[in-house]
């Protein structure tokens, strides 16, 4: 028997490692096992805001300290009702024209490398910023915003902390406001305008998603339409101080209720 | 490892050449770029008010140039080297090669105009624009098929196993690559991710943490699985341990990016997964080192005098001390300490610093004296280079845990009122020496880098010459 023969495994090592195909084909279905375990049930066990195709959520149902099921957390239009009917604690709801535009600012400017916008159920973050962050919530965030990083603070219910004027001033020079602050300056925002016919193609994208698409009764092809005029003339910094503004007071959180079980 | 054969076969590494002279200006300028963005969080008066050099838009760009410039030349240098020296026999195809370095090259250089401009999906490590991703997924299948045809040309009986690690690399990545980056476009520059909350953040760090896993473990796994043996002259430890390595790794890696999202609004069961599974990684991890490590038995005492082993050598120490690190990290428990802070910063770069860069380092060195078929200009500049690293990277590291640590404490502490005891921006103040810190600690890395590019310059150009000389007929 050659050396070359000889087995130093076993004969299955031994013929993988004489085999590029088979290496290949074992390789391939070993790398695979794990993100399918832990990806795929995401698509449709509960608790993950996941819309069916018939437009509910997946079994998610969050229950209040008696076990009584209590009103779903995301919003649903009446008939005849727009985004623009919407009043905080209505619900989790998808973003408005000015919004997404200034959301689309948010990651071109990379916010997210330094804010994150998720909280987590702890008394130190509660009493810092919130309510513990849950999945509804980030339902229509295509792609997601939580960010890895607290360079500076988290932003997922800032909204309504600050007025637009502290915003603005903050934005564009966070060192007046702030002295200790790391945060660039974003003056130039003011000086660039709102691209109309981009939000729109925008929202037409974030309705035609193959997953939690926003649904047609809230992007209506009529309310689609009548994004050019509320984002017209706007400043970047607009879209954006409109963007901080509708963080995290969408769902009317109740005590007791478990909404992460 | 090498085929013995009658007649030397001819390999093709001009190809390997141009990828190893890309790879150490790549060091230089992508660590160039970590310089300064670290600097802009320590004195912000660095963004200079200019949009393009802001925080925000280059740092995707310093992770993008270390992680797929330097990584990524360094990989491909390596892996089509190792195919063919443990293969016996040339590329599969040598005009797909040179495919592969100018589409890759082209890549980085997209990357280098795009993120300034905030073109961007805003997915960590895998932040460019879908034109270009669908240019990388070209070109990463022409890497891989390129490999994976020039192992079944090969002359040896079975399969080296740093090309095992390499076509892990490679499948990995694709599927990675592929998955995360599905994207509607918007336009030609803007588009967005099919995913959205939940199942958008667990496909993310599927990608992240095996961007990690495979591209920056298995793959310099497989470069350190050929390198440390040839420069220190000593077959690997144990072919079975690599075995055990090789399969455990490859399975076990896979499961841990779960372990990025503790405590959000993810499931439950997927993070404590994740963690669990983090936590017995520390086995194959430190096997695998424990292998490198051995593979010096009865060869210590060339630490003395070989530079290059002291870079493969330390790069070991890193990659078992991070490898430990990490499974600490994902333990929810700590987790709710580490997490958002600057310990996560600390831990990257204990890998990418001590670990990647070390290794590749030692291996880019070993390859300029074989491509070139000489001595290294100067060896004492090699040793330089070491030491500088070695201590750019501890400052760095050290910085970023003290600093990390530090806050987190922070964040949760509370007075005997029962307040928070500091303002979210005393925290930050707080941070400025750390970041300082690490600015310097950077610098002296990127100082290192600059030697090596120094000496591989000088090195070629010697060896260019001596080859003129050699050239002239002896009765000239």
């Amino acid at each position: 028997m050659s050396d070359h023969d000889k087995v130093y495994s076993t004969k299955l090592q031994d013929k993988i490692e004489r085999n590029t195909l088979l290496m290949f084909v074992a390789v391939a279905l070993a790398v695979a096992v794990g993100g399918i375990v832990e990806i795929v049930p995401l698509f449709y066990l509960p608790n993950t805001a996941m819309l069916g195709g018939d437009g509910t959520m997946n079994g998610t149902a969050h229950k209040d300290a008696n076990g009584n099921v209590v009103a779903s957390v995301v919003w649903k239009p009446q008939a005849g009702q727009t985004l623009e009917d919407w009043k905080p604690g209505d619900g989790v709801r998808p973003y408005k024209p000015l919004e997404l535009a200034g959301r689309t600012v948010f990651i071109r400017e990379g916010c997210y490398l330094c804010h994150s916008q998720m909280i987590r159920p702890f008394r130190d973050e509660k009493d810092r910023y919130g309510h513990y962050s849950i999945a509804e919530e980030s339902m229509y965030d295509h792609p997601f915003q939580w960010g890895s990083k607290r360079t500076g603070p988290d932003l997922a219910r800032v909204g309504g902390k600050y007025s637009d004027e502290w915003h603005r001033r903050h934005l564009k020079y966070p060192r007046e406001v702030v002295p200790e602050s790391v945060m660039p300056n974003y003056f130039f925002l003011e000086k660039k305008m709102v691209d109309p016919d981009q939000t729109i193609k925008t929202m037409e994208v974030m309705a035609s998603m193959p997953f939690n698409p926003v649904p047609r009764d809230i992007y209506s092809a009529s309310y689609i339409a009548s994004a050019k005029a509320q984002v017209e003339g706007k400043t970047e910094m607009d879209a954006v101080i409109a963007f901080l503004q509708s963080l995290g007071n969408h769902v009317k959180f109740q005590e007791g209720v478990n909404y992460r079980d | 490892m090498e085929a013995t054969q009658a007649t030397p076969v001819k390999y093709d590494m001009d190809v390997v050449r141009w990828f190893t002279i890309m790879a150490v200006v790549y060091a230089v300028v992508g660590t160039l770029i970590g310089v300064y963005v670290a600097s802009e969080l320590a004195w912000p008066f660095l963004n200079f008010d200019i949009p393009e050099i802001t925080f925000g838009r280059l740092r995707p760009l310093h992770t993008n140039a270390v992680i797929f410039a330097f990584g990524g030349c360094t990989l491909m240098a390596t892996g089509y080297y190792m195919v063919q020296r443990t293969g016996g026999t040339r590329l599969w195809s040598n005009g797909l090669a040179w495919f592969t370095f100018w589409g890759w090259n082209l890549i980085i250089v997209l990357a280098v105009i795009t993120l300034p401009l905030g073109m961007t999906q805003s997915k960590e490590y895998a932040e460019l624009e879908w034109p270009i991703d669908i240019l990388i997924a070209i070109v990463w299948v022409a890497f891989g098929l390129n490999h994976i045809m020039t192992n079944t040309i090969r002359k040896t009986s079975h399969i080296y196993v740093s090309n095992w690690f390499t076509m892990a690399m490679i499948v990995m990545i694709a599927y990675l690559h592929i998955v995360n980056s599905l994207a509607i476009p918007v336009s030609l520059t803007q588009s967005v991710s099919v995913f959205s909350g939940v199942q958008d953040a667990m496909v993310q760090w599927w990608w992240g943490h095996n961007a990690v896993g495979f591209y920056l473990t298995a793959g310099f796994l497989g470069i350190m699985y050929y390198f440390v043996p040839k420069q220190s002259g000593r077959p690997v430890f144990s072919y079975r341990l690599s075995v055990l390595h090789f399969w455990t790794l490859s399975f076990g890696y896979v499961w841990l990016g779960a372990h990025h999202l503790q405590y959000t609004a993810l499931p439950d069961w997927t993070g404590s997964l994740g963690a669990a599974i983090s936590l017995a990684m520390i086995i194959p991890s430190w096997g695998g080192a424990m292998n490198g490590m051995m593979t010096l038995s009865g060869a210590w005492d060339k630490l003395r005098t070989d530079y290059i082993l002291r870079f493969l050598v330390t790069s070991l120490a890193f990659y078992a001390m991070s490898t430990f690190d990490g499974p600490v990290m994902a333990i929810k428990t700590v987790n709710a300490l580490s997490h958002y802070t600057d310990w996560t910063v600390g831990h990257v770069h204990a890998g990418a610093l001590g670990w990647m860069a070390m290794v590749s380092f030692g291996a880019l060195y070993h390859m300029v004296k074989k491509l070139w078929n000489t001595e290294m200009y100067s060896d004492s500049l090699v040793n330089v280079h070491f030491w500088v690293a070695l201590i750019g990277s501890v400052i760095y590291i050290v910085a970023m845990w003290v600093s990390g640590i530090m806050q987190g404490l922070m964040w949760r502490d509370y007075d005997e009122y029962g307040t928070l005891t500091y303002t979210f921006v005393e925290t930050v103040s707080a941070m400025h020496p750390y970041y300082a810190m690490r600015a310097v600690g950077g610098a002296i890395f990127n100082l290192g880098t600059w030697i090596m590019l120094y000496n591989v310059v000088m090195t070629v150009r010697q060896a260019n010459a001596a080859r003129r000389v050699s050239a002239v007929p002896a009765n000239a």
